[in-house]
């Protein structure tokens, strides 16, 4: 459903020409959980603002459904994004003055909805904070809030959801706890989860990894996860060494 | 995918921002409150100009005295006399009134009192026709007809040190002083500070035998027609009769005119100085709402992430702006009420009539709405910006967050700008009479913006080519920090160099305007001057005078009283303007009319053969050195060169005077220019002894005297002798103007504390912007070990520089301003007064450091910690 067709991104600095992506090309299927992973500097934050419509490529497509994002306006990419993407952020970035219930709103009335509360009400009573509606993100915690973050990520139905190293400012327990929420929304939803990290073994909890080196995709395999066709509903169920499948690099 | 509308409708989005602003609203309101300073001076002068207005209409019958009211220099004639007898008959009431200058004295057994130059007003039965005078004790008025009883102003009763119940005396008349007076209509209390008023009937007049050859005198009658008469259309018919024995006419609506005119021409030039504050809180809207908008970024970007469009998150910010710049309007639409009801107890001396204090509703209505207007203008600068807000900035920190979208001209940006330019002319033509004076305001305030933001500029690079290693690296970092990404420079140059110039500006004008009313007593050759002295009395009043001890007579000076004929044998008003005189030419106006009131005024001229010594020749030569062409006058006489102008006269031309009947032709031999602020009598006329020496003249004489108790005795002891000899005392005078010059400096520094005060605001906005990154900043240098002191000197030295620029530049800017509006707007000389605008310099660089360093002061209570929590 998302397709990256010789992604290339450069920039001007100073007197000469920086080149932060080359030639990306892939596809991500509907439903699909996937791993952007790499070093710092290889790219990965540029990658993920490139498919989520953020930023236009120098060179290259990016189409979401069939639609060419590298085709239309900014103010036409914020209406797709509101329709079609979700997003969740390293930093939470919930907007500080609005309560917990408020905060997963936002995207539906920036579309319109007059009836943003009882859906928003439902997917914080999903993640768990069914009692904190009408906290301010300054009375949760860094899980709490991530939570939340994720609640309005989800709010309206996104096709893709990308998350920028989701348990990055989140300590072990906590981001565990996150990945599983997400894995188990991804399931129940049918949304596509694109994940940026560092973290190699949350990566492993995906199906699938897209590894970058100096703006270009050194690996594209599927995970041991990602080769059990029927996740199980709770946790890790490790698979042996021989049932990973490696795929080539185009 | 839920259904719905693909984009939010207003009220949703106003519901968004008001939550959205939770925990910003009181910070927005203090950069929205840069207006309100600006906004309440609107109001407070719209609305007292208002009351004033109406109270003038409602009242106006009682300011002119009558429904129509005819006044003279000269006696009525018995023509003039009988004219108005027949009025009389024909249904309408008549009072009349005479007011002339005369010293009272009193004399007290016990040796006490004085004598003082005073205003005799001599009233006809019925006066007032409207309103009622207010005497303390009350209802003495009403006797002043039938006893000898004078009813005076209480600063009469100090000056002669004098009780009511004392004998006044006034020439050869004795009064009784009846009462003191609480209140005239149609007169400011304030006039009694040149001459107290006394009123005595006008029965008791020819026994003071005050009003004699020479006397100065105005002649008042006072007409109230029937019940719904016209006054204009009543009076058009008679104007050419009262006009031919040279009285003048006017109506209630004439007068309301005049004084509303007056009102609102005091309004417009004190708005244009709410304007100009309104002007700089925009400034600081501006500058404000940048930093607040710096706190959003953020925020921003995640919205575009979650679907916003660049519209609606323009409009999510501009509503709350919009919001708290109402807030804003109306906390200053409220100061302003406020102010304008303690405003009478600040003016009322000064005006003729009570003024009925009322809320003005349109007054605040258009003091809001500008004051909004503004706020939105100059807030949409920043606001637009917002547009240009990458959602990349919710995953990546960029240094310039609004560099988005840089490609081609930012249309939107270029029409902002033009709403401001446009908004600028806008208000300005609102206090404006002409086109020409909009042009020139806002061409002014543009030329003061693009040069404080050219000298920020340039401060800039400036600093960026200065920077030396070898400086010590607190300096270094503070210089750099001038021209580094996302400066304040402009900024806060633009918002103090603003400030510094208004208020320097407004102190120059009026300190200039305050100069004319010193007298410079050094060139003064006396302090004490007696007039309409008779020539029978010359010897006995100069022996009196030279009687007082260090008393000495500097000169005598005859008075001759006369009027202009015909000017190059035309008599007026017949004489035509002459086009091709010097004084026309040099004017540049080709076509200047002569000033009727110069034509037909009374003129008290002098003759001598040297000069003044305020005076000097600017055209011709003095007499005796330009001989007669043939066929002219013989007789020369010198004109004051401004009298000339209004006259349309110039050298060689020739006036005939009619002096007391007797026609005596002159040429003009030359032009002076006289310092009329000299306390001396200056002429506008002056002859050779052999043209006037024979016309019948009074004298004046100029003495000097001591100061003590010496000059009080010889006017009391001259008034005793010759009660008809007026006299001034040049430290009276000092007095009365220094008071009139402590009332206005004491605005003057009022006006200027205002717009100090309003200049805070506008810089903590200025400084606000870029307050998150210097709290960074600072604690990153600390994690690098810095010290507190060292951070403080890094503030110190890029504040000093900030603050010195933008005084310095305001400073020279108002200085040009200020010499602009003396030249064409009060046609004036203007002097520097460079330490006076050095002081205000100099305060507004400390109170840019001081915010500067008061701004900071989070980068000293942040610990290290912080940095490390960053990401």
């Amino acid at each position: 459903m998302l397709e990256a067709r010789n992604l290339t991104k450069e920039f001007d600095s100073g007197s000469h020409r920086l080149t932060v992506l080359r030639d990306v090309t892939f596809q991500i299927p509907q439903g699909s959980l996937m791993a952007i992973v790499g070093p710092s500097g290889s790219g990965k934050t540029t990658l993920l603002g490139l498919l989520a419509g953020l930023d236009t490529p120098t060179r290259g497509q990016v189409l979401l459904d069939g639609a060419d994002l590298t085709a239309m306006s900014e103010d036409q990419r914020a209406r797709l994004r509101g329709e079609k993407v979700g997003f969740v952020f390293q930093s939470f970035q919930l907007i500080p003055t609005l309560t917990a219930i408020e905060n997963v709103q936002v995207p539906l009335e920036l579309r319109g909805e007059t009836r943003a509360a009882p859906r928003a009400r439902e997917l914080l009573e999903r993640v768990g904070l069914g009692d904190r509606l009408d906290h301010f993100p300054s009375q949760l915690s860094g899980g709490e809030q991530q939570r939340v973050a994720i609640a309005r990520a989800f709010v309206n139905q996104p096709r893709i959801l990308f998350a920028d190293e989701p348990t990055g400012n989140l300590d072990g327990a906590t981001g565990a706890r996150i990945v599983a929420l997400l894995e188990q929304l991804n399931r129940e939803s049918g949304s596509t989860i694109v994940m940026v990290t560092h973290d190699i073994s949350l990566a492993e909890r995906t199906q699938r990894i897209v590894r970058l080196a100096d703006g270009v995709v050194v690996e594209d395999r599927e995970t041991r996860a990602g080769a059990l066709r029927e996740g199980p509903a709770n946790g890790w169920e490790a698979e042996s060494q021989e049932d990973v499948a490696t795929r080539e690099v185009p | 995918m839920t259904d719905g509308p693909s984009h939010a409708p207003f009220r949703a989005l106003l519901s968004l921002a008001w939550r959205e602003s939770r925990s910003t609203r009181r910070r927005l309101l203090l950069y929205m409150s840069s207006i309100a300073l600006g906004v309440a001076a609107l109001v407070a002068i719209d609305s007292y100009a208002g009351n004033i207005n109406r109270s003038v209409r409602e009242q106006s019958r009682s300011l002119v005295g009558g429904d129509v009211a005819l006044s003279s220099r000269q006696a009525w004639s018995p023509q003039a006399d009988s004219l108005l007898d027949s009025l009389v008959g024909t249904g309408v009431t008549l009072a009349r009134q005479t007011t002339f200058g005369s010293m009272a004295l009193v004399q007290r057994p016990d040796g006490g009192g004085g004598t003082r130059l005073s205003q005799v007003r001599a009233v006809t039965p019925g006066f007032p026709l409207y309103g009622r005078v207010g005497t303390e004790p009350a209802g003495r008025w009403s006797d002043l007809h039938s006893q000898r009883i004078a009813i005076v102003d209480p600063s009469l009763l100090l000056s002669l040190d004098a009780q009511v119940g004392d004998t006044l005396a006034l020439g050869y008349g004795k009064f009784v002083i009846a009462a003191t007076i609480t209140t005239v209509p149609g007169d400011p209390g304030f006039a009694s500070a040149f001459g107290p008023r006394v009123y005595i009937g006008s029965e008791w007049v020819p026994e003071t035998q005050l009003l004699t050859f020479g006397s100065r005198a105005e002649y008042d009658a006072f007409i109230r027609l029937q019940e719904g008469a016209n006054p204009d259309q009543w009076i058009e018919p008679l104007r050419p009769r009262f006009e031919a024995v040279r009285v003048r006419a006017r109506t209630v609506s004439q007068r309301e005119n005049n004084l509303t005119e007056s009102i609102d021409q005091l309004a417009n030039f004190l708005g244009v100085v709410g304007i100009i504050a309104l002007l700089l809180g925009g400034v600081g809207v501006a500058s404000g709402v940048n930093a607040w908008i710096a706190r959003k970024i953020e925020i921003v970007a995640v919205l575009r992430c979650l679907g916003g469009t660049s519209r609606q998150v323009t409009l999510i910010y501009a509503t709350q702006a919009a919001i708290m710049g109402l807030v804003g309007a109306a906390v200053g639409a409220a100061i302003g009420v406020g102010i304008q009801f303690a405003l009478p107890g600040v003016v009322r001396d000064y005006l003729p009539l009570e003024v009925e204090m009322r809320v003005e509703p349109w007054a605040i209505g258009s003091g809001l709405l500008l004051g909004v207007w503004i706020a939105l203008a100059f807030a949409l600068r920043p606001l637009v910006a917002l547009r240009r807000v990458s959602p990349l900035q919710a995953i990546r920190r960029t240094v310039d967050p609004t560099a988005g979208r840089r490609t081609g001209t930012d249309w939107m940006l270029v029409a902002v700008n033009a709403f401001i330019a446009a908004t600028v002319v806008g208000i300005s033509a609102t206090r404006s009479e002409s086109l020409q004076d909009v042009a020139g305001f806002s061409a002014g305030i543009a030329a003061v913006l693009v040069l404080l933001w050219g000298s920020a500029v340039s401060l800039s690079r400036l600093a960026r080519a200065a920077v030396s290693a070898r400086w010590p690296y607190v300096v270094r970092q503070g210089v750099a920090n001038l021209y580094r990404p996302a400066n304040q420079t402009r900024a806060v140059v633009l918002s103090l160099g603003f400030g510094a110039f208004l208020v320097t500006t407004l102190y120059l004008v009026q300190s200039n305007l305050l100069n004319e009313l010193r007298i410079t007593e050094m060139s003064s050759r006396g302090n004490l001057v007696f007039f309409d002295v008779q020539q029978d009395q010359r010897a006995g009043v100069d022996s009196i005078v030279r009687s007082g001890q260090g008393i000495e007579v500097v000169e005598t000076t005859p008075i001759v009283t006369m009027r202009i004929f015909a000017i190059n044998g035309k008599p007026i008003p017949q004489a035509p303007p002459r086009r091709d005189t010097t004084v026309a030419r040099a004017s540049g106006n080709q076509n200047q009319q002569p000033s009727g009131w110069a034509l037909r005024r009374e003129y008290r001229s002098t003759y001598r053969d040297s000069l003044g010594p305020g005076e000097r020749v600017v055209a011709g030569k003095w007499f005796g050195e330009t001989p007669a062409p043939a066929g002219a006058p013989a007789h020369e006489v010198s004109i004051e060169v401004s009298i000339a102008e209004d006259l349309g006269v110039s050298l060689g031309d020739a006036i005939t005077w009619d002096v007391q009947g007797v026609k005596v032709d002159t040429r003009i031999t030359s032009l002076r220019e006289v310092n009329w602020a000299r306390f001396e009598p200056n002429f506008f006329a002056v002859f050779p002894p052999s043209a006037l020496a024979e016309a019948p003249h009074t004298l004046v004489v100029l003495a000097s005297a001591p100061e003590g108790t010496e000059p009080m005795r010889v006017q009391r002891d001259i008034v005793r002798v010759y009660p008809n000899v007026a006299s001034i005392d040049l430290s009276v005078i000092r007095r009365t103007i220094g008071e009139i010059s402590r009332r206005a400096t004491l605005a003057i520094r009022f006006l200027t504390v205002f717009s100090l005060a309003m200049g805070i605001p506008v810089l903590f906005s200025a400084v606000s912007a870029t307050r998150r990154d210097r709290i960074r900043e600072g604690v990153l240098l600390k994690t690098l070990g810095a010290t507190r002191r060292q951070i403080g000197r890094i503030l110190l030295s890029e504040y000093t520089l900030l603050g010195l620029l933008g005084a310095a530049t305001g400073m020279v800017l108002a200085m040009g301003g200020a010499w602009a509006i003396m030249k064409w707007v009060f046609e004036r000389p203007f002097e520097p007064a460079l330490a006076e605008a050095g002081s205000i310099a100099l305060a507004m660089l400390v109170l840019a450091v001081a915010i500067g360093l008061l701004s900071g002061r989070d980068v000293f209570k942040e610990t290290a910690m912080t940095a490390l929590r960053e990401v």
